[in-house]
């Protein structure tokens, strides 16, 4: 019953604050767009990295395997010889089909394209692969022309590098120092990193290169429990010096880089504003109170408890924070989810097309961080309006 | 002078209102110098680059190494004073996350080119006569704690001794410093001959660096140098060092340009709500200032005490706030070495320093001319 009766006094305060927001409109305002302000710079900032890591964490399904020298760490300083492909694609547990084993001995180069957007040059990766590499990656399919015919200086490229980089559309052909590749078709992998990728066939990018080794094999698994059996056998054949990895592996530990920085900016960014916004939520409760101070005494004198009064004030600023976080949180998924971007990517030194991402997950840390500026923004505020003594305060004009 | 304890009554008149602007301008402030350490780091080092250095890579990309014989060559087409060049060596230290960046050079000719890297007398002598011999910058050494003299083993990942052995040692034989503000200090040099036998392909070099007698003619030795090596097997592309540099940044593109606007957004829209509030306490002291002008306050000195109240305000935030985010940077790359440099230019100081005053101005101004404006008797009346 007690229980009930502070409820009851609890509402009867706080729909009191309520109906006397009108009257302090540019004050709760303020409170409102200053934390839409935070969110929708914490969203937008860490929207780059989620999206930067949904693209290369979605690269790879769990079957797919790849092969890289021991000790590299990314497939630019790798190196493996013809001998070792072919030992790695009788390894036990790779598929096959009837063309063979479902292996794809690959080089990975770069190559200066100019940016679309700011006409500079840009380190673009070009992707030397074998029949295979279209049974690895399942996910591909091509979206315009036609593939790439084995033995010729043909190229397909992927959509998101289509779009960012100049001069890659099907029909135009692309200069590389010496060398002239027809852009003979469009695929994408539905936005993994490979979308980013120029692909060619590798016994012709070989030769150009000067490359006597292939960078790395990618591998499809004939299950993706096969995983353990593969790796145990290549580490243990004393003819091979390898590394072996899930894909999902490699891209996860490719996108550490970039998303730390952009994790840590963004944190360091919104949490100052988080500062400013705590600030000007405090300055509105705090007028809130002021200009409710006989109410508050009155209300004191009837019998009301201190407590209904202070969660009254923290109910209201957390309604005031979550409004704004709702607000921010949405303009930002409006304006930032889904745009196209391109970035370096300094552990392969290579572009990455992808799409800014805004999460549930980022969301759901938005509102968090909401209602803890809309606590602190209250919780002083409110303990002052609880101590307010009654008696002077109901003699005050 | 004198009027300073009226200023300071005003500002006080309201406490909590005053600081908490105050604060909200600080965390602006804050927000701006941090901003420009994140340019100056996403810049490249642009700033910083000499105009009498051109940069040489491989037509085709800046990863296809270039021929040794090159150098020669070079050397020889007029307008070239010196030529060196460094090769990358992506060697890991311990663990791949600890981010060091370690270059094979020719030391002497690379110290003449780049007169930034400040190296003491003893210990230079030491690296040029030690094969094995390394050098870095001071925050390098800090972060990883090494001393002068210790033996720093770094697993090669392109490079492995003619036995298959990745483990490469070196000496440390010398902390660099620099004489110029955000030339970057992080990378690990050391001999190209140390690695010159482990070579897959014999005598290629990453890339080379000229040094030219005279910047204004960049463009024709480029050109001279670009056709000496045309139709051959290794084409080159030649472009002063700060196009290459600026080339180089816009490659981090939309992400880098991304976060700058939306902290210049939110430092603009700080300002904003915090100068609406500095010039509502001036607006809500109309009856006050009615007063002074009725004891004989004229109105250029009822515009100056307005004014300098609200520059106070600015200028002393905004310098805490510009001082908050230089003691930051101070601590250097917060990010463990995914930043090269990471500071505040100067220059970018000056112009917080400007903000701040402008803020204060502009805040002060339209409720201070309003206050100057102001006839007495409709003031008065109003209360």
């Amino acid at each position: 019953m007690r229980f009930f009766n502070w409820i009851s006094q609890v509402a009867a305060v706080t729909m009191l604050n309520l109906r006397t927001l009108p009257q302090r409109r540019g004050a709760a305002l303020s409170t409102v767009v200053g934390v839409a302000g935070v969110v929708m710079v914490f969203v937008a900032v860490l929207s780059i990295a989620e999206g930067f890591r949904a693209t290369l964490s979605s690269s790879g399904s769990p079957d797919t395997a790849m092969v890289l020298r021991g000790g590299s760490d990314s497939e630019m300083v790798s190196g493996i010889p013809r001998d070792a492909a072919r030992i790695i694609a009788d390894a036990p547990g790779v598929l096959r089909t009837a063309a063979g084993p479902v292996a794809s001995n690959e080089l990975y180069v770069i190559v200066d394209v100019p940016k679309r957007s700011t006409g500079t040059s840009a380190n673009v990766p070009q992707r030397g692969v074998t029949a295979a590499a279209f049974e690895v990656r399942k996910a591909l399919h091509l979206v315009a022309g036609r593939l790439f015919q084995p033995g010729r200086n043909e190229v397909i490229v992927g959509r998101g590098a289509a779009a960012e980089f100049a001069g890659l559309e099907v029909g135009k052909t692309l200069v590389s120092g010496q060398n002239r590749w027809q852009v003979v078709g469009m695929f994408t992998t539905g936005g993994q990193i490979s979308d980013s990728e120029i692909w060619c066939d590798v016994d012709v990018l070989m030769p150009i290169y000067r490359r006597t080794m292939f960078q790395s094999v990618h591998v499809k698994l004939a299950s993706a429990d096969g995983f353990a059996a593969f790796k145990n056998a290549l580490t243990a054949d004393p003819r091979l010096d390898v590394k072996v990895e899930r894909e999902a592996d490699y891209y996860a530990e490719q996108s550490r880089a970039l998303t730390s920085i952009v994790t840590f900016l963004g944190v360091l960014i919104a949490g100052l504003m988080a500062v400013g916004a705590v600030f000007g939520s405090l300055l509105t409760m705090y007028s809130a109170v002021a200009t409710r101070v006989r109410e508050i005494a009155t209300l004191r004198a009837l019998g009301f408890g201190g407590l209904p009064v202070v969660a009254s004030v923290i109910s209201e600023s957390l309604l005031l924070s979550l409004l704004g976080g709702v607000l921010g949180g949405a303009v930002a998924y409006f304006v930032f989810n889904g745009y196209q971007a391109a970035t370096i990517n300094w552990q392969t030194f290579s572009q990455v097309a992808f799409a800014f991402a805004v999460t549930p997950r980022l969301l759901g840390w938005a509102i968090l961080a909401t209602l803890v500026m809309g606590f602190v923004g209250g919780i002083f505020p409110a303990v002052r309006a609880a101590r307010i003594p009654v008696a002077s305060a109901l003699r005050e004009v | 002078m004198r009027f300073l304890p009226l200023v300071w009554k005003n500002l006080m008149r309201r406490k909590a209102r005053t600081i908490f602007t105050a604060l909200s301008i600080v965390v602006a402030f804050v927000l701006f110098g941090i901003l420009s350490a994140i340019r100056v780091a996403f810049g490249g080092g642009v700033d910083v680059t000499g105009a009498d250095r051109l940069t040489v890579i491989h037509r085709v990309s800046l990863i296809l190494p270039l021929p040794l014989s090159y150098r020669d060559r070079i050397a020889a087409v007029p307008g070239v004073q010196e030529v060196t060049f460094a090769n990358w060596f992506g060697g890991i230290y311990q663990d791949p996350k600890n981010n060091l960046f370690e270059f094979a050079v020719d030391p002497k000719s690379y110290l003449d080119i780049y007169p930034e890297i400040v190296l003491p007398e003893a210990q230079k002598k030491a690296w040029l006569e030690d094969r094995s011999g390394a050098i870095v910058g001071p925050d390098v050494a800090k972060r990883f704690g090494w001393k002068i003299g210790d033996h720093i083993p770094i697993r090669g990942t392109i490079y492995r001794h003619a036995n298959g052995s990745p483990g490469w040692d070196f000496t440390l034989d010398g902390i660099y410093t620099t004489n110029k503000k955000g030339f970057d200090t992080s990378a690990f040099l050391f001999q190209y001959d140390y690695i010159k036998e482990a070579q897959v392909r014999k005598d290629m070099v990453g890339w080379y660096v000229i040094k030219i007698a005279d910047p204004q003619h960049a463009a024709q030795i480029a050109a001279r140098v670009d056709a000496l090596f045309a139709n051959s097997p290794f084409e080159t592309k030649t472009a002063t060092e700060k196009a290459f540099a600026e080339a180089f940044a816009k490659q981090i593109g939309d992400v880098g340009s991304i976060i700058t606007y939306i902290v210049t957004a939110v430092f603009f829209t700080i300002l904003l709500v915090a100068g609406n509030t500095m010039a509502q306490s001036v607006r809500e002291r109309t009856g006050e200032l009615a007063v002074l002008k009725t004891l004989g306050f004229n109105d250029r000195l009822i515009l100056g005490l307005v004014l300098l109240e609200s520059c106070c305000l600015a200028l002393i935030a905004g310098g805490i706030g510009l001082t908050l985010a230089w003691l930051f940077t101070l601590r250097g790359d917060p990010t463990h070495g995914y930043l090269g440099v990471f500071f505040i230019a100067q220059q970018d100081l000056i112009v917080g320093v400007l903000l701040a005053l402008l803020l204060g101005a502009i805040t002060g101004l339209l409720p201070g001319v309003r206050a100057m404006r102001l006839r007495i008797v409709d003031a008065l009346r109003r209360v």
